[in-house]
């Protein structure tokens, strides 16, 4: 069996008395889109460096395709690429004279693909501008061209869409969303949960260096959204009709409301039964773990349901935690 | 072909080619000699006080010599500390190097590129000191036989081969200086550290020379090799200096590139 594409075990940084990264396993399966999820200062940055053989582990190990990027150096990083924090290049040159660079840095036909990855990143029109007048927008695109230059089977991405404005942001995701769609493994490290929702499969979270959940979104959130709240006109009536739906359990009336728990399909199967009755919804609400609200819990250990709106629209979009 | 040291050295030329800090070492190493032999054709006054000073009027071909001795105190170190200190850092401070060491070079490779890029600079420097001191110094005094320091007269020809070997010999010290810049620029990961880290460096180690009861490190210094090109204006050539300078400046030079050459291999690129 071929090697997966990223394997880290019990790799541990320590940058004095600090630990920066504690003990993190990762395991990166090929064709995932991996999220790599935690506020900022979680240690998400130092785990890829080390990855990327720029940061020398204090401890554990980590393998790319097999390969080790600590003793082997660049030889282990064939196949991938990427960038941690924002991409960075040599402001006094043009895009293309950038790429070019990176090309030849990079071997193995690298040259004869600037002009396509400048397509690929909708750059072309602009390439023979010095980067150093380059937007943050623009600079981001670019590190995802210098990437694909490698023609990479893993693409590592720090915080792609930080800074940029919605519609970069937006370009961004389906930028990567199309990389994936076309084989690429992609390692996606970012605060954004709206955007680690959007693209990736499975996640790893972190906190203070530590993963704190590593699995499948799609499981993170069955454990999330199992809690409802509803409120009628006729409160006595509906708790009947929940008691009767399908996939409706734990149904108690709590004051002016009734509580349960069940899934998004009887919810939704529920909400027609309701109306049906002609019974009038005030309000139908998830009580309490959205993907927001787990990720908190699991980065800050506050209780699902603790965490104000005003807060989850701040990381929504992007505030720092 | 796999990228190696050939390839960062070809872009680290071309990254030099587009920055402005490159010319403004350049032109030092052109504007000293040229003003330097426009003043001697204006004025009829000339240096005694330094070796082949008293016949600048007599051979264009003592100018340049001249000038290594005036060069060597703290022009030329400048020139090549500029470039030297800030190859590695300026990679730091742009960060750069995370960009550069996720590609498919190695890093042993990354850095001995940057390092015959830096000594390129400083060979192209002494070129251009040396060649613009040649044709000034010919043009305002004569492409004329030279007066050597055992008192001999040797033809223009001879005395042109000698120069050009002067400069070469030269050029064991000024490398010296530059791979310490190198390794300061590695360590400090700072340019402006770097390059005055290297100047004091030399001006630390003519001080020692200076200092009482500390003679004996004098044939020792880094910067008492700088004279060593005095040996070929001897008849006969005289080679104990020259090789002395060899053998001393590698007491420099070796451990300032193991230093360098292991803190960039080892190294964290947290930054950036």
């Amino acid at each position: 069996m071929s090697s997966p594409p990223v394997e880290a075990r019990g790799l541990v940084k320590q940058y004095g008395r600090i630990t920066a990264v504690d003990h993190v396993d990762v395991t990166v399966n090929a064709g995932d889109v991996y999220g790599f999820l935690g506020p900022n200062g979680a240690g998400k940055t130092t785990t890829l460096r080390m990855m990327l053989g720029l940061i020398y582990p204090t401890g554990g190990s980590v393998r790319v395709f097999g390969r080790d990027p600590i003793t082997e150096g660049a030889a282990a990083l064939e196949g991938v690429a990427g960038f941690v924090e924002a991409p960075r290049f040599y402001p006094y040159l043009s895009a293309r004279k950038n790429l070019e660079m990176m090309a030849s840095y990079d071997g193995n036909g690298a040259r004869d693909r600037v002009e396509a990855v400048l397509d690929t990143v909708e750059m072309t029109a602009r390439a023979d501008d010095k980067v150093g007048g380059y937007s943050h927008g623009m600079r981001q695109r670019l590190g995802i061209a210098g990437a694909l230059l490698r023609d990479p089977k893993l693409l590592i991405l720090d915080e792609p869409a930080t800074g940029l404005d919605p519609g970069g942001m937006r370009d961004m995701r389906a930028l990567i969303r199309r990389l994936a769609d076309g084989g690429m493994t992609v390692l996606l490290s970012s605060h954004l949960l709206a955007e680690v929702e959007e693209l990736c499969d499975r996640v790893a979270i972190v906190r203070a260096g530590r993963i704190v959940y590593e699995g499948a979104i799609a499981d993170l959130k069955a454990t999330a959204e199992t809690a409802y709240r509803v409120r009628t006109n006729d409160n006595t009536r509906a708790l009947e009709i929940c008691v009767a739906q399908a996939g409706v359990s734990a149904v108690r009336a709590d004051g002016l409301e009734i509580r349960m728990e069940a899934n998004e399909p009887a919810m939704a199967e529920l909400s027609v039964a309701l109306v049906h009755a002609n019974l009038k919804i005030h309000a139908l609400v998830p009580e309490t773990a959205t993907l927001e609200d787990l990720f908190f819990h699991l980065t800050e250990g506050s209780t699902p349901g603790e965490i104000s709106a005003p807060v989850i629209d701040q990381v929504a979009a992007g505030g720092a935690v | 072909m796999r990228p190696g040291v050939g390839t960062v050295y070809r872009w680290e030329l071309r990254k030099l080619i587009s920055l402005k800090r490159t010319y403004l070492g350049l032109a030092a190493a052109a504007g000293v000699p040229l003003s330097f032999a426009i003043t001697l054709a204006l004025k009829k006054g000339q240096p005694n006080d330094v070796p082949f000073g008293a016949y600048v009027h007599q051979s264009g071909l003592a100018i340049p010599l001249v000038l290594l001795t005036f060069a060597s105190a703290f022009l030329l170190p400048l020139i090549t500390a500029l470039v030297a200190g800030d190859i590695v850092a300026a990679e730091d401070q742009n960060g750069t190097l995370k960009t550069i060491l996720t590609r498919s070079v190695q890093r042993g490779h990354v850095f001995f590129g940057k390092v015959l890029a830096a000594l390129t600079y400083t060979i192209v420097s002494m070129v251009l000191l040396g060649g613009v001191s040649i044709v000034a110094g010919s043009i305002v005094s004569g492409f004329n036989p030279l007066r050597s320091l055992s008192g001999t007269t040797v033809s223009a020809t001879s005395a042109l081969w000698l120069v050009l070997a002067s400069f070469a010999v030269y050029l064991v010290p000024l490398g010296t200086i530059c791979l310490v810049g190198v390794m300061y620029s590695t360590v400090t990961r700072n340019s402006a550290a770097a390059v005055v880290g290297t100047l004091v460096t030399v001006l630390l180690i003519e001080l020692v020379g200076i200092l009482p009861g500390l003679g004996f490190l004098q044939p020792y210094l880094l910067t008492r090799q700088f004279p060593a090109w005095q040996g070929l204006l001897r008849q006969p050539i005289d080679w104990s200096p020259i090789t002395h300078s060899v053998w001393v400046c590698a007491l420099y030079w070796v451990p300032a590139m193991v230093a360098g050459y292991l803190v960039f291999l080892r190294r964290d690129v947290a930054g950036g």
